[in-house]
């Protein structure tokens, strides 16, 4: 089904393509810990053109824990500084490797080097686009901690520049998510996605929606998005979770943050039964595994 | 009676060239600018806006008429975006010898570039813009998935 595909964008997947891959994922989710030798001689090229600790580790575990091997490059090398295109050190790369994690940060990059390889192509992250392999493991952690169908979810944070929401968003339509989008004007989600994805709620106030949801999924707010330092304290502080925020919240509630996390949520908040970050990270090794074997094996 | 039809003319006949009809009104200019046209043009070239039109109902059209010169396939796939109801007609010695209307492909390629400017397709990577056509007229870059819905004119290239 997926063998030799390319992973680029949530647009590509159907609902019942998803729900196959998060049933690999669970079939594979115990071999996240012991090991095993499906990938055994493969090879997984990482090629980061920009900083992306979590996204990288995680691949690179996920490959190893299948037996495989990966090789790296990152932006600082050699090729990269002497102005080579991303199509050449793609055709190059397709030579060394039997499938490519790209991370770069020209949006629609993993498309484009999808049409130039013919060994598979994992989009790690493009820009401020799309981030399927996140998507994917965020959709995994709400099907085991909470539910997929017909989710209550309150997206949070900085959604206009957000890699994570907007392809996450997008995939929980398919799974006709009632969302909420919360976040100060200024990092709203951009017009042209809310109205691709039709029938959102649109708020400033956590307060408005917090109890009347399944999921809260926190994004980090960055600094840098903001001129006056003053101003970000003050949007940053407004936003922040803690126990307060938290009264009255549903039984089955749950915090997801796609990490690394600055202050957006207090820390007393990490050894409740809502905190679900951290296995949310883990998930990513699964899920990353099952993607894996897919595209470079055929079958789990 | 072909005398009366002449007087009502807005516009001559012409004798060798392509008759653009059922443009949307208000898009004429626009298609001037796919065509090239410009100060300094030297073909001879006719322009009629919001005149009344039967195919579009009661809505009004534009047409443009450019003398010696048909239009290539690219240049009617790129009409086909501003005005999908346009027809294209060929003229040689007075006589429409080609009549078609303008087709919107389900893809169209190096025609729109795409208005993110952090988009691979505005790099120096060898890549041309792709954009998926869909309905009512909307576009979506096929590698950032940056949509344009308006003003579909000012990203031609």
């Amino acid at each position: 089904m997926f063998e030799k595909k390319h992973i680029i964008s949530m647009r590509d997947f159907s609902r019942e393509e998803i729900n196959y891959i998060l049933n690999c994922a669970e079939k594979i989710e115990p071999l996240a810990r012991t090991g095993t030798d499906i990938l055994h001689n493969k090879l997984l090229a990482l090629l980061f053109f920009e900083p992306s600790t979590r996204t990288q580790l995680s691949f690179d575990t996920a490959m190893k824990r299948l037996g495989g091997k990966t090789l790296s490059l990152s932006s600082e090398s050699s090729s990269m500084l002497k102005g080579e295109t991303l199509a050449d050190t793609v055709k190059v790369i397709e030579g060394y490797a039997d499938g490519i994690v790209l991370r770069h940060p020209k949006e629609g990059a993993a498309r484009m080097a999808s049409e130039l390889s013919v060994i598979p192509v994992l989009n790690g992250g493009d820009g401020a686009g799309h981030h399927p392999t996140q998507t994917l493991l965020d959709l995994y952690t709400m099907r085991k901690e909470s539910r997929l169908q017909d989710l209550d979810i309150a997206l949070l944070g900085d959604l206009k520049y957000g890699r994570t929401v907007h392809s996450l968003a997008y995939a929980l339509k398919m799974f006709d998510a009632n969302i909420s989008l919360v976040a100060p004007e200024e990092l709203q989600m951009p017009k042209y996605i809310v109205d691709d994805l039709g029938g959102v709620t649109i708020t400033n106030d956590i307060d408005e929606v917090i109890r009347d949801i399944d999921v809260l999924y926190v994004t980090r707010i960055q600094k840098e998005r903001f001129p006056d330092p003053n101003e970000y304290h003050r949007v940053a502080s407004s936003y922040r979770i803690s126990s307060d925020t938290l009264a009255g919240v549903r039984d089955n509630f749950i915090i997801m943050h796609p990490l690394p996390r600055s202050d957006e949520i207090a820390p007393e908040i990490d050894n409740t039964k809502y905190a679900k970050y951290f296995t949310q990270s883990f998930n990513g090794v699964p899920v990353r595994m099952a993607l894996l074997v897919l595209v470079m094996a055929g079958n789990i | 009676m072909l005398e009366k039809q002449k007087d009502e003319l807005r516009v001559r006949s012409i004798k060798n060239g392509t008759v653009i009809d059922h443009i949307t009104a208000g898009s004429a200019l626009n298609v001037l600018k796919i065509l090239g046209v410009k100060a300094g043009t030297r073909s001879i070239v006719s322009v009629v806006m919001n005149v009344p039109s039967k195919k579009l109902g009661s809505k009004a059209k534009d047409i443009v008429k450019i003398e010696d010169r048909e239009l290539n396939s690219d240049e009617v796939d790129r009409i086909a975006l501003i005005a999908p109801d346009a027809t294209i007609n060929i003229i040689r010695d007075y006589e429409v010898v080609q009549k078609s209307s303008v087709e919107l492909h389900d893809k169209i390629e190096n025609m729109v570039r795409c208005p993110n400017l952090n988009c691979i397709s505005n790099t120096n990577e060898p890549v041309t813009s792709k954009f998926a056509v869909i309905y009512p007229l909307t576009l979506r870059c096929l590698y950032c998935e940056r949509i344009i819905k308006n003003n579909i004119t000012e990203h031609l290239i």
